[in-house]
């Protein structure tokens, strides 16, 4: 292996797969990726890759409005069709109170040129005819929003970074960072050790343990999310269906697949437990059945689980460590980390080699939650 | 093998897309599954596991029984929405 790098960045995720590749496009030399497992066997590989601008939050919606504007474009940049899908995503709302909030989300979703719109029961009918309306008061609509095949996105990144000179070393375990005097001096792995003054930490559901490696605390803990797919049908309707009072999003994806989950912070276990339960699968059958009745005779074939890592305002960590030096976080994304990568690696990237980035991220820093200015997201499943 | 020989019927992929893969230096089911969809449609792999696992074995020069299965999803046979959300007793 090699023994020197000028940038490690640990964990081969979409996030560090995304910041490589945007390092190496700059002309960054030497950068290496470590990975525990293998390519996209995190968060990465086990995401509903939904991509949605609807944010509560003007931070979130220009980040997510910049990713899309990315993805468009993504397959021939990399080189390796990501599947694009700009299906939409139809956000229904069950009570007064979502409808507020999406009122607010829809102007400020405006303002951002993001094609946002309210719709009322009826029109969510007309865009997803096949809904049981039971409930259902309304809603938003975004015709641009969509997703991706987050297993190719990922190894697509992985890809072009390589072609770039990037090293991603596979089966490599970071178990020790080396610092001094606030610098890091080196990462010792399972398989050598790298001297480096500059480690990036996208270890996603991991990246409070590597933090604390490093010696620093990062105020972010992990969560099971659970997902499950059915077997491929006719072609149903396209949109994301998703709520947040309600807690669910499911979508039929091209290949005629129905794949969807739903949030259960109060129920699932905190760590890093990715086992399935059947007590998910059912109350996401019943979700699923409520909502779209035709789908009482689609047979699930797999559920799968993985790691949300959330921060204490289901925002990113983004930016240096004011403790070390040459320490940089990508990490904390609370769910929505997949669609976010596009821009989030390009800003990270940026801020290693310029030392400034091209939308202010200094808000996202992690001195935010010492200061008291929580950026809280209200729109997260 | 010809490349046109179909290795998963269920997601429809051929010998030529997992030969390819393996050049790219993907050498675990993990990662050959995750590239081509081979054992993620209906039968969740039953039949193709076995010979991927096998043509894996041989690209690497190794005996079967060093390469790392991939992970059994549940459930282990398709079960209908309706029968979930109908199934109550915890
Ligand atoms: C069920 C589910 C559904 C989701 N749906 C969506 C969605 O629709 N849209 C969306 O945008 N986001 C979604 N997300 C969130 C999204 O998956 C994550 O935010 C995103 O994948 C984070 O990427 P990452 O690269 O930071 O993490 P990961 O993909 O987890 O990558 C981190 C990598 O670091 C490696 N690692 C950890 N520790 C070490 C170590 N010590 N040494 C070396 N390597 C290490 C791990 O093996 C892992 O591969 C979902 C998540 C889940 C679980």
């Amino acid at each position: 292996m090699i023994k020197r790098a000028d940038i490690v960045i640990i964990g081969g995720g979409v996030q560090g797969c995304s910041i490589a590749y945007n390092l190496a496009k700059k002309g960054a030399k030497n950068i290496v990726i470590l990975e525990k497992n293998t390519c996209a066997s995190g968060s990465s590989g086990r995401c509903g890759a939904g991509i949605r601008q609807q944010f509560g939050t003007k931070m979130n919606c220009m980040l997510a409005r910049e990713s899309m504007k990315t993805f468009e474009t993504l397959s021939e940049e990399l080189d390796y069709d990501i599947e694009l899908n700009r299906a939409g995503y139809l956000i229904l709302a069950y009570t007064e109170k979502e409808i507020n909030q999406f009122k607010k989300n829809v102007l400020l979703e405006q303002s951002l040129d993001i094609d946002a719109k309210m719709v009322t029961p009826e029109e969510a009918k007309e865009i997803v005819s096949c809904l049981n309306l039971e409930g259902i008061i309304g809603g938003t609509f975004c015709s641009t929003d969509g997703n991706v095949n987050p297993l190719y996105t990922t190894f697509a990144y992985a890809e072009a970074a390589q072609r770039l000179g990037a090293k991603y070393y596979p089966f490599t375990e970071v178990t020790e960072i080396k610092t001094e005097d606030g610098r890091i001096l080196s990462v010792i792995t399972n398989k050598g050790e790298i001297l480096t003054s500059i480690v990036v930490d996208a270890a996603g559901g991991y990246s409070g343990p590597v933090g604390k490696m490093a010696g620093v605390d990062i105020p972010v803990y992990s969560q099971r999310h659970q997902i499950l797919v059915t077997e491929p049908i006719e072609p149903l309707w396209k949109p994301m269906l998703m709520s947040f009072s309600e807690n669910y999003y499911f979508q039929q994806l091209p290949d005629g697949g129905i794949l969807g989950g739903f949030g259960d912070p109060e129920h699932e276990i905190k760590g890093d437990n990715i086992n399935s339960t059947w007590q998910f699968s059912r109350t996401m059958a019943k979700k699923m059945v409520k909502l779209v009745p035709i789908l009482n005779e689609v047979h699930m074939v797999r559920q799968w689980a993985g790691l949300y890592n959330m921060s204490p305002d289901s925002q990113p960590i983004l930016g240096e460590h004011p403790k070390l030096k040459g320490f940089y976080m990508s990490l904390g994304f609370s769910g929505h980390g997949f669609m976010l990568a596009p821009t989030t690696g390009k800003l990270i990237a940026e801020l290693i080699l310029d030392g400034k980035t091209s939308i202010p991220i200094d808000k996202l820093d992690i001195g935010r939650f010492k200061r008291g200015e929580l950026i809280i997201e209200p729109s997260v499943v | 093998m010809k490349d046109e020989t179909i290795i998963c019927r269920c997601e429809d992929v051929t010998w030529g897309e997992i030969r390819q893969a393996l050049e790219k230096g993907y050498t675990t089911l993990d990662e050959i599954k995750r590239i081509t969809r081979a054992g993620m449609g209906r039968c969740q792999g039953k039949t193709c596991r076995r010979i991927i696992l096998r043509e894996i074995a041989k690209f690497c020069h190794k005996d079967i029984e060093e390469v790392a299965m991939s992970t059994f999803r549940p459930p282990t046979k398709p079960v209908k929405l309706g029968t979930l959300a109908g199934d109550d007793d915890d």
